[in-house]
């Protein structure tokens, strides 16, 4: 069984106009036994920052203790809160750093950066930086999620367009994977809030 | 445990932990690869370097437009094909090295040090850095190109291909390279050799993109040729029947950003 397929788990971001956009499924299962229905996956780094995390649940939940850590230590030194690019630079160098032994997740990350401008980028358990500027897709049901995205995506979107989009692509994909799915959990942030939904899916 | 940040190099503390995932019938996860077909010739003036822009995780492509062309100094680029993390690490570091270097030394990078350091790192590492690498600049000395194997052994050539796609580019460079080619007959051979490994390697695919270095000039041609476009895209766009059902919405409005503006006189020294 692929160490990935252990706990099962889907995440997506999308880039809007002056917005974006990170969901992801709430299935936590242990192999085929789905023991929580709302396990948290994306986790709010600050404001502007947020960072999904798909792969191994115990490696996603250190993972993520870890960075938050490290960017509190920033915003001490610095007193500003970290841009995200230079937050992918650190995710990734965090994930290079274990490169023969790695962290078996696969984050996703999303935020807003200078002038508004939205920022995604994914990366693979290593620490690969993949920047998009359309959408990232992460976990047992990226397969289907590039492919659902490719078809509903449309550059500039606002954010309610987004909101609708992406939460079609989510359901859409997870439906057609066995490992995720038992509901979304859906943010959609602009400069002025962070509008966080949950979604209503299938249960199975 | 402390939680100071290490002082760099490799950490191998998770390693144990998931040798005993394998041992439990746990398949290692794959990594982002870039298939690719990466080239490089030297031409009247300088070196052109080629790529394609396809980045493939498994059979699935992960990245349609990905940058494998790296800066590594002013006058020195080097493409990376094989395993993305380490072909960004390895070049990264090293463009960091070489800068540190000139600083020290006062004058512009060479290509052969670039070449040393990256040797010497993955040959250290005896091939489990997976880089495969062409390495091009023109310095003091000249104009130079070099391809560097992920176990550390180095070639220097008038042309080079690397990257799965390295047979087809290279048949189209043994046809038609000669001596003493222009600048544009040059940009010409590169991006027909990154067409051919666009279209018949399955690991390499969508656009090509040029850098051609001269003496104290370069030009990072991004997406010089785009011969796979998007045509099927229809204008009308998705729309959706039913609207997804939502059980609960949370809405958190952001503070107000504060602009300081600086009023008075400034302090006397």
């Amino acid at each position: 069984m692929q160490i990935f397929e252990y706990n099962g788990s889907a995440v997506v971001a999308m880039v809007g106009k002056n917005c974006f956009a990170i969901a992801s499924d709430r299935r936590l299962g242990v192999q085929l036994q789905t023991i929580a229905t709302d396990f948290q996956r994306i986790s709010k780094i600050h404001d502007r920052v947020f960072i999904g995390l798909s792969g191994l649940a115990t490696d996603v939940q250190t993972l993520y203790q870890r960075l938050v850590f490290r960017h509190k230590l920033y915003q001490l030194r610095e007193e500003r809160d970290m841009k995200p690019e230079t937050f992918a630079s650190l995710v990734s160098a965090i994930l290079y750093e274990k490169r023969f032994g790695p962290y078996l997740c696969q984050p996703v990350i999303a935020g807003l950066g200078e002038d508004d401008k939205p920022f995604i980028c994914t990366m693979d358990s290593i620490g690969a930086k993949e920047l998009a500027k359309d959408f990232v897709v992460s976990g047992t049901a990226s397969e289907s999620l590039y492919g659902a995205c490719e078809a509903m995506y449309k550059p500039d979107m606002e954010a309610e367009e987004l909101f609708e989009t992406i939460s079609q692509a989510l359901l859409s994909s997870v439906d057609r994977d066995c490992l995720s799915g038992w509901g979304g959990h859906v943010y959609v942030v602009t400069p002025t809030e962070i509008k966080e939904r949950i979604l209503k899916g299938r249960m199975d | 445990m402390s939680e100071v940040p290490p002082k760099g190099g490799f950490s191998f503390d998770l390693c144990k932990r998931n040798d005993m995932l394998i041992q439990k019938g746990l398949k290692a996860p794959s990594f982002l690869k870039t298939g690719t077909t990466i080239v490089g010739l030297i031409f009247k003036d300088g070196v052109i370097l080629g790529a394609d822009t396809r980045a493939t995780e498994g059979p699935i492509v992960a990245d349609k437009n990905c940058e494998k062309i790296h800066y590594m100094a002013p006058n020195i680029y080097c493409c990376g094909a094989g395993t993305a993390a380490d072909t960004e690490a390895v070049t990264d570091m090293v463009s960091s090295q070489l800068r540190l270097h000139r600083y020290q030394t006062g004058r512009d990078s060479r290509v052969i040090t670039a070449l040393t350091l990256l040797k010497k790192h993955l040959f250290s590492y005896q091939g489990h850095v997976s880089a495969a690498l062409v390495l091009g600049g023109v310095d003091i000395t000249g104009p130079h190109l070099h391809t560097i194997y992920p176990h550390g052994s180095t070639d220097t050539l008038p042309f080079a291909t690397m990257g799965s796609g390295s047979l087809a580019a290279m048949s189209v460079f043994e046809a038609k390279y000669k001596e003493g080619l222009t600048r544009d007959e040059g940009i010409k051979l590169v991006a027909e050799a990154i067409c051919s490994g666009i279209f018949n390697d399955l690991g390499s695919g969508s656009n090509v993109d040029i850098c051609v270095i001269t003496k104290g000039n370069k030009e990072y041609l991004r997406n010089y040729m785009e011969p796979n476009p998007r045509t099927y895209v229809s204008s009308k766009g998705y729309s959706f029947t039913k609207k997804t059902e939502v059980l609960r919405t949370k809405i958190t409005p952001l503070m107000e950003r504060v602009e300081i503006t600086e009023v008075g006189e400034a302090m006397e020294e």
